[in-house]
């Protein structure tokens, strides 16, 4: 039998039962499109997400107080001693190491005459700037104090300067930090947002004046950025030997950037198709409308069946039939819930156009695949059923 | 061209079997024209199925054309169906979805002729029906005689040697029931082999070979002297 013919066949009964067909082949195009919006809006956010994150560079170390046991932030030994500000510049000295930034972070109230704001406020050091790849838009950016106490400096952030100063000069204000005074000596370049938290609202103020500010013995991180020439791992091992040697025991943890961005991508990896497989679930409904609608047709077309036999029908024939019509349904299915989905993420761009999804036709390809082998899985009982139909009992079911 | 040795069919019915077909001993030549009678229940269809390769047998053995089809397989039986045996049913069996063209053309189907083949063949088989007229007609637009001669044509369009027909005027009236038998008639004596069930007496006796059933057992077999 021609494939032409099993089509045509195949057309005329979904033709026949249109609603029917209908309201199947959108239980598949439900199941297709949340598959594939979601994710589409996962990998979108994973590169979303790795974007941000390298926007910093990618030879930083990161140091944190206290021993990760099994990655990520574990429990702290109770040996753990506190990160000094005196460890982070220890670590200048070391071969290929480029800029150091001792973090101390809170927040609090920012005065300025009688205007008053709360923001987070970074302690940090001269390097920071440049290790982070913010930019001065006007004065300076901190300086070190290289032994003795800093003097009150602050750098605002962007945002801060706009709510507090207005259109007004800030250089060379005076402004209250945590209660302290603090001399205005430079303004960032606007940053926006990252994953939500707004790099515009933040004052900077010398990291040995925050831990007093803040009453903290250590640094909650000390980030370390090294020149070409060297291997993460070569530099993390350096970072370690220098502050064992300070410490005396492991008592701080370290991640590199490539170890960062490795872990975060596998994870946004496994929520991409943890939620893909969310919308799995739906596709499963819809196949379970395939096979209820296929079983009922079977059911309703023994006598067809019958016939078909005794005109010389083979069970394959009838077999492929009844697949076919099931792969047709789904397959239709599979392109309307392509389309559909095409149309809202083409809308949510509209709106949003920021986000970095992109459609591949890859991904559409598949999702078209899917839906096909949907059909087939969902019509093999039912074909096989209608194939195994003893051909005397189906003719007499009239 | 047909031989049954001792073929034996039983069916389950609730509790108790049901001997459709008791030994039954059978042989036709090819070109006869046969007609079955005997009560409703005696086994008129299943001896139809069996000889149409529709059912198989308990026991006994069948031969037709000299090839043993009683020992075939499904897919075996399937394609012995298709080249040499022709059904007409008492319901006609049509596909409503489908025009009386296309029901025609559905053997032609199944074994993968061309479409331009296939047309030509079922032009020739409409108009010698006189259904040219009907061509694009769903089943559901014609009369009876007229659903009755496009599954006719359906059961002929491969030029089978058996025809096998169960109660052809059945639920149609004595008018058009008269055109569908001469319409078998007239094929039979193009030298198909027809066999035909039929409760009507008058019907069964415009064969020239007549069997009686009963039971499931043939208890008569009746010829004209000058077949
Ligand atoms: N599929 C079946 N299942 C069970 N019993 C059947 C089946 N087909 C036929 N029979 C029984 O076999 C006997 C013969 O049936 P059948 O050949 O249809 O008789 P007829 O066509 O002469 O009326 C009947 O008693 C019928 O009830
Ligand atoms: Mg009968």
């Amino acid at each position: 039998m021609r494939s032409t013919d099993y089509l045509r066949l195949t057309l005329t009964s979904l033709k026949s039962s249109r609603l029917r067909a209908s309201l199947t082949i959108l239980g598949i195009a439900i199941g297709i499109c949340a598959v594939v919006l979601l994710t589409t809006l996962g990998e979108g956010l994973r590169l979303y997400v790795l974007e941000n994150f390298s926007q910093f560079g990618s030879r930083i170390i990161a140091i944190n107080p206290g021993k990760s046991q099994t990655g990520g932030t574990g429990g702290l030994l109770a040996s753990t001693r506190p990160l000094l500000v005196e460890d982070a510049w220890s670590l200048r000295q070391l071969p290929y190491a480029e800029y150091v930034v001792p973090v101390v972070q809170g927040s609090g109230a920012i005065e300025f005459g009688r205007r008053v704001r709360y923001t987070d406020i970074i302690g940090t050091g001269g390097d920071m700037a440049a290790a982070w790849r913010f930019d001065v838009a006007r004065g300076r950016f901190l300086a070190d104090s290289r032994g003795g106490y800093p003097q009150p400096w602050a750098v605002l952030g962007h945002k801060v300067k706009q709510e507090l100063f207005a259109e007004q000069n800030a250089l060379g204000q005076f402004i209250r930090v945590g209660g302290e005074r603090y001399r205005v000596v430079g303004i960032m370049a606007e940053k926006g947002q990252m994953l939500g938290f707004d790099l515009d609202d933040i004052v900077y103020i010398p990291v040995e004046r925050a831990l007093s500010l803040f009453n903290r013995s250590g640094l909650m991180e000390i980030d370390v950025t090294y020149r070409a020439g060297t291997t993460a791992e070569a530099m993390a091992e350096r970072v370690r030997q220098r502050l064992i040697a300070r410490h005396g025991v492991e008592d701080f943890s370290l991640i590199t950037q490539d170890e960062m961005m490795r872990s975060l991508d596998r994870i946004l990896a496994i929520l991409t198709v943890a939620i893909g497989g969310l919308g799995g679930i739906s596709l499963v409904v819809g196949a379970i409308g395939i096979i209820t609608i296929m079983v009922t047709t079977v059911h309703e077309r023994r006598a067809e069946i019958g016939l078909l036999r005794a005109i010389g029908a083979t069970q394959r024939q009838i077999m492929w039939l009844f697949l076919g019509e099931a792969v047709l349904l789904a397959l239709i299915g599979g392109v309307v819930g392509i389309l559909f989905s095409g149309l809202t993420l083409g809308l949510l761009t509209l709106a949003m156009p920021t986000l970095p999804i992109q459609l591949s036709s890859f991904y559409l390809l598949l999702a078209l695949l899917l839906s096909a082998l949907v059909g087939l899985i969902s019509g093999v009982l039912p074909a096989r059923r209608a194939a195994g139909l003893n051909p005397v009992l189906a003719l007499q079911s009239e | 061209m047909i031989r049954l040795q001792q073929l034996c069919k039983c069916y389950q019915l609730g509790d108790e079997p049901v001997q459709a077909l008791d030994h039954v001993d059978l042989e036709i030549g090819a070109g006869e024209y046969l007609s079955v009678m005997g009560p409703s229940g005696s086994g008129k269809s299943t001896l139809l199925n069996m000889l149409g390769l529709l059912d198989t047998p308990d026991s006994g053995r069948y031969w037709l054309d000299d090839i043993e089809v009683s020992a075939l397989g499904e897919e075996a039986r399937a394609a012995e169906r298709s080249r040499r045996i022709g059904f007409v049913f008492q319901a006609y069996h049509l596909i409503e979805r489908l025009s009386a063209r296309e029901n025609i053309e559905l053997p032609l189907v199944l074994t993968g002729n061309a479409p331009d083949e296939r047309r030509a063949r079922v032009d020739e088989l409409l108009q010698r029906l006189g259904l040219d007229r009907h061509a694009d007609h769903l089943p559901n637009q014609l009369s009876g005689g007229q659903r009755q001669r496009v599954a006719i044509a359906r059961a002929v369009i491969r030029k089978p040697a058996l025809l096998l027909a169960d109660e052809p005027t059945g639920n149609l009236d004595s008018h058009s029931g008269q055109g569908v038998i001469e319409l078998l008639e007239e094929l039979n004596g193009e030298g198909i082999t027809l066999v035909m069930v039929t409760h009507d007496p008058a019907m069964g006796k415009r064969a020239r070979r007549r069997l009686w059933m009963q039971d499931g057992k043939l208890i008569k077999d009746e010829q004209d002297a000058h077949a």
